[in-house]
C-alpha cells in the first residue's frame, strides 16, 4: 500500500491542535498557487507506521542472511554510524576554511594514506562517490596519461568476458574499444588470447582480482609484464577486494590504477541504502592526473589540493569531497580494524566461502569451479537440476526467501549456466551458514519431489512470486489516483 | 534441437536465410534465445545503415541480459522487422521465423564463411561441454 491510499482529505499531523493558517507576507498574490499540491494527506501516526510496515517487510543485512555474491554484503558496525554522525561532522560546511575543519581533513588525509597503504599505490583520491564512478576515474587517467605523452594510437581497452558489465560500459564512456578476451576451462584469463590481443593500440587491460568467477587469477605476474611490455596500464577492478585485505597489495602485483568500494569491502551501507563511494589509487605515473579535490599534509596543517597544485588533473567528480559521510564511516572502520583486523577480514572471508562451498557440494550442489579453492565467494551451478527437474536457478533463488534468506546473485557471471555467486562475508557465524546449507538441501530434495511448488516460489513472502517480464516489458512506475 | 537446414549459421548464435532476390534476412537462433530467456526488447540497426560483417549491429535484452547481435555479412540494411518493436516475445515463440532486419549484401565471400546445419550443431555441441 503507498502512502496515498492511506490519505484523507484535511487530514494533518495533529489533527487536535488548533487550526492555524500559515501567514504569507513576503510572496506576491499573483505568485501564489490557488489550488493545494498533490501531497497525501495523513497523520504523523499514520506516516510512522506506514514507513515502519515497509521497512518490516523488507530483506535487510539488520533482519537476515544476505549471501549477494560480488555485492559484499558485510555487516556494518553501528559505532561507525554514530561518530560519522557527531555533530561536528554534520555541521561542518562543505566550503568553510581548512582552519575551522582540520579534524575532518585529518581523517580523510589518514584514510587517503591507509588506503595507499593498503594497494601498495602512490596516491589516493577519495572523490568518486560510486563504483561505476571510480571506474570512469581510472580509465579517464589511463586516457590522460597516454595522451599527455603524445600517444594518440592507442584506443582499445581490454576486458576479460568475465568482467563486472560495468568495465566494458567504463571503457566506452572513456571513448575506447573494447576488446573482450575469452576464459579458460579452469577460471582464468585465457593467456594466449591476450597475447594476441596487446599491442601498440592497447590503452589498457581492465582486471578484477580475485575473478568474477569466484577465483584468484593464476597469472598475475605474466599478465602485468605482457600488457605493459606493449605500453599498456593496467586497471584493477576493486569489486573484490574483501578476499585479499591485508595480504596482497596490487600495487605489488604491478597494477597501475584502483578502485575501491568502500560501500563492499569497508563495509559502508548499501544495496538501496547507499550512497556509494569508490576511492582510487595510482601509481607514481599516473598522480599528475588523479580528481581533485585532495588532501594534503604540510607544516602540520591539513589543507585541499586542487587544480592549481594539480593542473593536469582529470577534473571533479563532485561539487565538495565526494560522499563525506561515507568515507567517514569507511575511515572509522578501518581504524577499529588496524592492520591486524584487516587480515582477518580476508581470513574469514575466504573461510567462510570455503567452507561453505564444501558444505554445499557434500549436500548434492554442483560447483562450477570444483578443481579452485574460493576467494571469498564461488559458484554454484544448477544446469544439471535444470535439465532433471526443470527446476531453475531462479525458482531456487526465490524458495530461499521463503527460508528467511536473501538469495545469492542469480545469472551472473553469464559464463556459467544456471548459477548462484554465492557471497558469505567475513561477518557470519558456522551456525548461520550451516542452518544455510541445511535450507538448500531442504530446496534440493523439494526440486525432485515437488518440481511445481518450487516453480511457483516464493510462497510466504509478503509480495508472492512476481512477473518480471511483464515489469520489463510494460513498466508502469506512476501512481495515479482511482476516481 | 531441430536446426532448419535451409539456414546459414554463425557462431555467434546468428541465422542468415538466403532470399532469390540476393537479399539476406537475419535472425537470431532457438538457442540464443533460450540463453536469453524471456525478451522485453530487441533493438534494429535502422534502414539504411552499412553494416561490416561481424559489426555490433543490434541489441536482443531479456529479463537476465542484453546481448549484441553481429551482422553475420556486411551489408547495407532494407528492412526491418516491425513486429518486434511491440511483440519481442516472437523472438522466444519461433526464433526462426521471428527475424530482425533484412540485409543487401556487398561482399558475397563473407557467404562462404556462414555455417550449415550440421556446422552449427558442432558449435553447439563444442559449447555444452
Amino acid at each position: 500500500m503507498l502512502i496515498f491510499e492511506h490519505s484523507r482529505p484535511g487530514r494533518r499531523n495533529y489533527s487536535q491542535s488548533p487550526a492555524t493558517a500559515a501567514e504569507i507576507r513576503n510572496i506576491p498574490q499573483n505568485l501564489l498557487r490557488k489550488t493545494l499540491p498533490l501531497l497525501p494527506e495523513v497523520s504523523e501516526m499514520d506516516a510512522v507506521r506506514h514507513y515502519t510496515r515497509l521497512s518490516q517487510l523488507n530483506f535487510s543485512i539488520d533482519t537476515q542472511f544476505y549471501p549477494l555474491g560480488s555485492c559484499t554484503m558485510k555487516y556494518n558496525p553501528r559505532v561507525c554510524n554514530s561518530l560519522a554522525m557527531l555533530p561536528q561532522f554534520l555541521a561542518r560546511h562543505p566550503l568553510a576554511s581548512e582552519d575551522t575543519g582540520q579534524g575532518f581533513l585529518a581523517c580523510m588525509y589518514e584514510l587517503q594514506e591507509i588506503l595507499k597503504d593498503v594497494t601498495g599505490m602512490a596516491g589516493v583520491s577519495l572523490t568518486p562517490m560510486a563504483g561505476a564512478q571510480g571506474e570512469f576515474v581510472g580509465v579517464a587517467m589511463i586516457r590522460a596519461y597516454h595522451e599527455a605523452r603524445g600517444d594518440y594510437a592507442r584506443t582499445e581497452i581490454i576486458v576479460p568476458d568475465a568482467a563486472h558489465g560495468t568495465n566494458p560500459a567504463t571503457a566506452v564512456m572513456c571513448g575506447y574499444k573494447v576488446v573482450e578476451i575469452p576464459t579458460g576451462k579452469e577460471g582464468d584469463v585465457d593467456m594466449a588470447a591476450l597475447k594476441a590481443a596487446v599491442g601498440p593500440k592497447t590503452a589498457g587491460l581492465m582486471l578484477t582480482n580475485p575473478s568474477t568467477l569466484g577465483v584468484f587469477e593464476k597469472n598475475i605476474a605474466e599478465m602485468s609484464k605482457i600488457v605493459h611490455q606493449a605500453g599498456g596500464l593496467l586497471y584493477y577492478d576493486g569489486a573484490n577486494l574483501n578476499a585479499i585485505l591485508g595480504k596482497v597489495k596490487p600495487g605489488d602485483m604491478g597494477f597501475d590504477v584502483i578502485h575501491i568500494n568502500l560501500h563492499k569491502t569497508f563495509s559502508t551501507p548499501h544495496g538501496g541504502g547507499g550512497p556509494g563511494s569508490a576511492p582510487v589509487g595510482v601509481a607514481e605515473r599516473l598522480l599528475p592526473f588523479m580528481p581533485v579535490p585532495v588532501v594534503a599534509f604540510e607544516q602540520g596543517t591539513y589543507r585541499w589540493l586542487t587544480e592549481k597544485e594539480i593542473p593536469q588533473s582529470i577534473g571533479r567528480l563532485s561539487a565538495h569531497m565526494g560522499n563525506a559521510g561515507v568515507l567517514l564511516r569507511a575511515y572509522i572502520y578501518i581504524r577499529l580494524l588496524g592492520a591486524e583486523g584487516m587480515h582477518r577480514v580476508a581470513e574469514f572471508a575466504t573461510l567462510n566461502a570455503n567452507y561453505l562451498m564444501v558444505e554445499l557440494s557434500k549436500a548434492g550442489f554442483e560447483i562450477a569451479y570444483p578443481t579452485r579453492r574460493a576467494s571469498h565467494e564461488f559458484i554454484v551451478t544448477l544446469k544439471d537440476l535444470k535439465e532433471k527437474t526443470g527446476v531453475t536457478a531462479m525458482n531456487v533463488a526465490k524458495r530461499l526467501l521463503d527460508k528467511g534468506y536473501h538469495a545469492p546473485t542469480t545469472y551472473f557471471p553469464m559464463l556459467v549456466p544456471e548459477c548462484l555467486l554465492i557471497e558469505p562475508a567475513e561477518t557470519e557465524s558456522k551456525q548461520t551458514l550451516d542452518a544455510f546449507v541445511a535450507s538448500m538441501k531442504e530446496i534440493l530434495a523439494e526440486a525432485h519431489a515437488q518440481p511445481e511448488m518450487l516453480k511457483g516460489a516464493p510462497h510466504t513472502t509478503p509480495v508472492r512470486k512476481l512477473d518480471d517480464v511483464k515489469a520489463a516489458r510494460e513498466p508502469d512506475l506512476t501512481w495515479k489516483q482511482s476516481s | 534441437m531441430d536446426i532448419p537446414t535451409n539456414l546459414k549459421y554463425t557462431k555467434s548464435h546468428e541465422w542468415v536465410r538466403l532470399e532469390d532476390d540476393g537479399t539476406a534476412t537475419i535472425g537470431i537462433t532457438r538457442h540464443a534465445q533460450e540463453l536469453l530467456g524471456d525478451m522485453v526488447f530487441v533493438e534494429i540497426p535502422q534502414v539504411g545503415r552499412k553494416l561490416k560483417q561481424r559489426e555490433e549491429c543490434a541489441v536482443v535484452e531479456s529479463v537476465k541480459a542484453a546481448a549484441d547481435v553481429y551482422a553475420p555479412i556486411s551489408g547495407e540494411v532494407i528492412a526491418i522487422n516491425p513486429e518486434l518493436e511491440s511483440a519481442p516475445e516472437k523472438v522466444n515463440e519461433d526464433a526462426f521465423s521471428a527475424w530482425l532486419f533484412k540485409l543487401k549484401p556487398t561482399n558475397a565471400a563473407d557467404l562462404d564463411g556462414l555455417l550449415d546445419a550440421a556446422g552449427y550443431q558442432k558449435v553447439l555441441e563444442s559449447e555444452a561441454h
